[in-house]
Formats: structure tokens, sequence, C-alpha cells
């Protein structure tokens, strides 16, 4: 029978039916960070169970943690009592934690594919719903609530209905300026905030293949947002390139043993899927949320839309949208003046990212009166982007550059806007009140977070002179 | 888990598609591990900008002040994976979300905490938010897991579906953990298959 990628990857993962009918899936890598754990630990400690598998267990430390320099367990001091809970319920169930100041310390769905931790073909589980991130790599990823993480430390499996598949095909070719994250904008502006609700996303095609790993990462990271909880990429040799020598990546004869089943992992020709998406990305423009849900989406050229236009079920979403926004409708995205813009986040803070932004950067300044952050999705990140002297660029443009975590993205750590501040942003949810209470959020790339820092208005990156 | 049987409680209506757990259940700034999660509820939606309560959220009309149901939209509980956004319902005493639909992850939490995720479609759905509108907190509805029943003032009784495996999950308050453990031999058994198939999975070893 012809079988989908991700059906090889569930039918292998697959332990039992349990008794309510639900499948019970193996989850091969599981990581946790400290916003939610703590409760997971007190729960077992409580039951008496044990952690069943402690080394396919990891931690990190990233909620919740400081971006200042120097920083500490209290420098952030509603950070410090969940830090210290992750250190000790790790310590006790000997679990892996990449704590503040560890050197490899950062996101979870950034830490976790950058040391080899998530491999091809693996399942992997996080208690965070941009969990499928690591789907760039080719895994199969869960983003879990706490009842569920608690249920994974005990059992190392899940139980899941399982889901449906779909085939979202990327056709064509990436414009200059034109990234991961204004193709994923686009396709949820296309589909809805839940038209991927049921279905494990398979993302395929031309513009998929020819997207860097850390690009693909972005495309899965931004499922979510369109309410799958899986998106993957089929692995192929660029992954098996990007994997090859990550230090927890299997070496030797077992690297050619694995290589070999992962040049294996990929959707029959002729296997169904049960909803198929086509988008021809050759002609698209840089995107950028207008709204306060992430399909409410426009190109960069294009205006607030009029409530009044669209279908009966956005309208009053899209009314409420506006007055949130404070926006009326026909007013062109491009030329907003922005009070912050923000670089970062499991969606858009890997070396890659840095480097387009810096090069929009490069030799010029952030406008007046605009507040301008870079913060690197790992400890590894922020590093190698110092040793390729970003962080200069960086500074002298008058961006602030901190320590590594989520910051700003849902504010856990207190970095956050004030009320009524215009904010773009390289995160996931424009959602109201989460980057601070009444922070409008504009999300699109970090090229165009760049470029608007710069401009101190909603900038165009395709019409600033001289962006490489 | 505690068992979830029936329910009577007053149902509030928050009609609008794609709440989402920042607006359920917001990161506040002031925090440690033991939450407050009565007052996490729609902390920042039910407030306005001077942080003093917004008197048109539904929550926070007085007819709604203690309701024991929510009835709303569209992928209710889109979003965030923190199950704050279930615990804060449980706190302030919602034991029951009725919606056109709910977003993966939030039903899940729903599922796990005992809190019955009841989704009426079409017609049905508008019929009854009609009445709950027209109701307007003055008496209770009774959700009967049972009979699988809304009952209450302005109508007859509505029936809803929800899957066997979930309805017996509530219905007993069954441990999920405990559920899984009757499988232990079997994570076993396909655990010693996966180190002999495909070893690279089941060990995690740095290589420097």
């Amino acid at each position: 029978m012809q079988r989908t990628l991700f059906d090889k990857i569930w039918d292998f993962h697959r332990v039992g039916e349990r008794a309510d009918g639900r499948d019970l899936l193996y989850i091969d890598r599981h990581v946790l960070h400290e916003l939610h754990a703590h409760h997971a630990f007190a729960r077992l400690e409580k039951q008496e169970r044990p952690v069943r598998r402690a080394d396919l267990t990891f931690a990190v430390q990233d909620h919740t943690v400081a971006t200042a320099p120097g920083r500490g367990d209290a420098t952030n001091p509603s950070g410090s009592a969940f830090i210290k809970a992750m250190r000790e319920g790790c310590r006790k169930n000997g679990i892996r934690l990449f704590d503040i100041d560890d050197p490899e310390q950062g996101i979870s769905h950034v830490v976790a594919p950058e040391l080899g931790i998530v491999l091809p073909g693996a399942t992997h589980a996080v208690p965070d719903s941009h969990a499928s991130t690591v789907g760039g790599v080719g895994a199969l990823a869960f983003g879990c609530g706490t009842s569920e993480l608690t249920h994974i430390l005990a059992t190392q499996v899940m139980a899941l209905k399982r889901p449906k598949r779909m085939r979202v095909c990327l056709d064509g070719r990436l414009d200059a300026h034109v990234s991961a994250k204004d193709v994923a904008l686009r396709i949820i502006a296309e589909i809805g905030v839940a038209g991927a609700r049921g279905y494990a996303v398979e993302y395929a095609g031309a513009a998929v293949t020819a997207m860097p790993i850390e690009q693909r990462m972005t495309l899965c990271n931004l499922n979510i947002e369109m309410g799958g909880r899986s998106g993957f990429v089929a692995p192929d040799d660029s992954t098996f390139a990007w994997l090859a020598g990550r230090p927890f990546v299997p070496q030797g004869a077992q690297w050619d043993h694995a290589l070999a089943h992962w040049r294996t992992l990929a959707s029959d020709d002729d296997a169904a899927f049960d909803r198929e998406v086509t988008l021809d990305c050759s002609a698209l423009e840089p995107q950028i949320t207008w709204g306060t849900d992430p399909s409410q989406v426009v190109g960069i050229s294009g205006c607030v839309p009029d409530p009044a236009t669209l279908d009966a079920n956005r309208r009053a979403s899209a009314q409420s949208a506006c007055s949130y926004m404070d926006l009326a409708p026909g007013t062109p995205l491009a030329g907003l003046p922005v009070d912050r813009v923000f670089i970062g986040s499991c969606t858009n803070s890997r070396l890659p990212d840095l480097q387009t932004a810096a090069a929009v950067v490069r030799g010029r300044h952030v406008a007046e009166g605009v507040i301008a952050m870079v913060i690197s999705g790992s400890s590894s990140v922020k590093r190698e982007a110092e040793a390729l002297g970003l962080d200069r660029v960086f500074r002298e443009a008058g961006f602030f550059w901190g320590e590594s975590g989520c910051s700003m993205c849902a504010g856990g750590n207190g970095d956050r806007g004030q009320p009524g501040e215009r904010c773009v942003s390289t995160t996931n949810r424009n959602f109201e009140n989460r980057q601070g209470p009444k922070v409008r959020t504009h999300l699109a790339s970090p090229a165009t977070a760049a470029a608007t820092a710069i401009a101190g208005r909603i900038a165009d990156v395709r019409q600033m002179s001289g962006a490489a | 888990m505690e068992p979830f049987t029936r329910h009577t409680g007053i149902a509030a209506p928050l009609i609008k598609d794609d709440v989402n757990t920042d607006q359920i259940a917001p990161i506040l700034h002031a925090r440690g591990l033991k939450e407050d999660y009565q007052a996490m509820l729609f902390h920042r939606t039910g407030r306005r900008e001077d942080g003093r309560e917004d008197p048109d959220f539904v929550l926070n009309k007085p007819q709604f002040r203690s309701p024991g149901i929510l009835v709303t939209g569209q992928n209710f509980g889109a979003g965030s994976s923190r199950e704050s956004a279930v615990w804060s319902m449980l706190a302030n005493g919602i034991r029951v979300i009725v919606a056109k639909s709910f977003a993966d992850i939030y039903r899940e939490n729903c599922l796990q905490n005992g809190l019955l995720p009841i989704v009426l479609d079409g017609d049905c759905s508008e019929a009854f938010i009609a009445r709950v509108i027209e109701v307007d907190g003055k008496w209770p509805f009774t959700v009967d897991l049972v009979a699988q029943r809304i009952s209450g003032p302005g109508g007859g009784d509505v029936t809803f579906e929800i899957a066997a495996a979930d309805r017996m999950r509530l219905l007993e308050g069954l441990d999920d953990i405990g559920l899984t453990l009757r499988h232990m031999d079997e994570i076993g058994s396909w655990e010693r298959r996966a180190q002999a198939t495909q070893p690279w999975l089941q060990s995690t070893r740095d290589n420097r």
C-alpha cells in the first residue's frame, strides 16, 4: 500500500492501542521547558511515579529567562522560581538540563535541532505549541499540555487519535528578500487559523526543497498558527548535510545505518492525502499581518482590508482587529510608524535569520525613538553571530543585543512593549495583549523587521537602497 | 481527575471565534509557581487600559460572575498549549464549554482535566447561542453527560455528540497515565524492537 511519510513514521512508532481507542505513540525525544515542567515534576512526585526514560529527555530554560547581559536566576524576578524548580526537578530526575548559564542554553525548538538531539523520522514532544519547528529536519513533533507532558515522562508514549494527512505544496521560486516566514504567513492567510486542525501537514514542492534547513524550521514553526499540531518536511540531502557532525547525531557505522533509513523517509508517489493545498510562491512579496490573528495578512504593498468586503464569518474579527490595532480600513501597511522592533523567537532566531537582518542593518542606524532588539534563539547562535561580528553590526546600529531566550515573543521574561505601542516582530502570534498590554503586533520576516527598524516605519525591504 | 457526570450552572455567552489561550490565561508579570488561576481567567481581556474591570465583558456582568458553562464560537482555545487556560476555567467553576469547534491541544487539555468540551454544529449551535443570550443568566442550564443532553429554560433538550472513549474517560474520571501503564509490556517490546532496527532512536550520546 502506498503510504505518506506521516503514515510511515506513525506506524513505526505505534506501540499499541489503548482501551479507549487511542494509539499509543512512542516519543523518541522529549524536551521540557521551565514554564510548565515544574507542575509535571510535582505531580509525578505526588503519584510516586518515576521518569521512565530520563536518557531520552532534555530540558531548557527559555520562557522566563532574562535577556540582559550578565543575567542570573533573579534578573527577571518573576522567572526565578521557575528556573530554580526546573533545576531541582532535573537534578532529582536525572534529566540533562541546558541551564541559564550553559553555553548551549536556548529556546527548545532551536537547541534540539542544532545539537542534533532531534533526528529525521523521530517523534518529538515539547510542552509548547511550536514543537513542530523541528519538523524542518523531518521529525514528527507534537506540542502538548502539562498533563500530556506528565504522561510522557511516566510512560514515554503519547495517547493520540491519528490525525488526517494534509500536503501543502509550495511551487515556484522565492524572490530576493522573500523568505519562509512570508510563505507561511501567506498559507495561513489562505487556509485560515483552523485550516490544518486535525491534520498532520507535510510541506513539499520546489520552494521547500530549495529552502535551507533553518527556513524549513520557520515554515514548520508556524504550522500551529493554522491549527495543525504537527508539520514537517521530508528529509533530503540538505538535511543530512546539515545534521552531519552535530554533537548528538549518530556517528561512524551508526550514521551510515541511520542515513540508509533516513533516505527511505518520503511519501510514496501515489500516497493519498486527505487534503492538498497548493501555493505558487513565485510572485510572492514580503508579507505582514495587519490584525490580531496570524491569518490577517497582506503583502507589504497592501492595505488594511475593509471588514465589510470580507466573508461574513471573518467580518466581526476583522472589525475588532481594526479597532485593537488602531487602523482604518484602506490604510497602507508600508509607512505606518512603529515604536518597537523585535527580532528573535523560535520562529526567526537562527543564525541565517540574524545574518539576513544584519545585511539590511549594516552601516545604518535605527530610526530615532524606535526601540529595537535582537535576541538569538540559543547561546550557540549568539556566539556564532558574535564570531561573525553581527553583534557589532546590530549594536552600532542601535539595537539591543541580548542573551538568548523566548524574550518578547510572549513576554514571559518581562521583555514587553508599552501600552499602545506598535511593534513589528519576527515572532509567531499577533494576539491582543501578547507582547504586553495593548501592544499592537505586526508579524513579519527578519528582513522586513530590520528594514522597519531603520525606517521607523513599516518598510518594504526591497525598496531599501543597497539592501543585499 | 474529578469525574464528570452532570453539571448545572449559569451559561455565559462569549460569542466570538478564535478566542485564544493568551486571552483566556495571559502570562502575567508578577507570578510564582502557585498561581491564582481564578484571577488569571481573561485577566486582560476583561480589563480596560487603566487596569479597571471592563463592565461590558461578559464574565464581568453581574448575572455571569459565577458561570458554570461557557458558550462560544469557532476554534476556541487556539494558540499556546498552556494548560492554565483550562485550570483557570475550573478555578472559576466552569465545568462545560459549548463551542462550534475547539483547537486540538485545548480540547485535549479539557479532557485531561474533567472539563467537558461540547461541540454543537451549524443550526443547532446558533439556536443554542440565541437561547443562552435570551435567558441572560436568569436561570441555569443542566448538562448531562450520561444522557448527552443539555436541558434548561427557553426550549427543549439539546443532544450532543462526543466520542465514546472521551465520554467514558470523563464519566469515570480515569487516570490517563494509569490507562497507559497497562501497556508497559508493549512499550518495553517496542523499545527492544527499536533498539534492534533503529538503535539511534533509543540512545542520546553526546559524541564530543
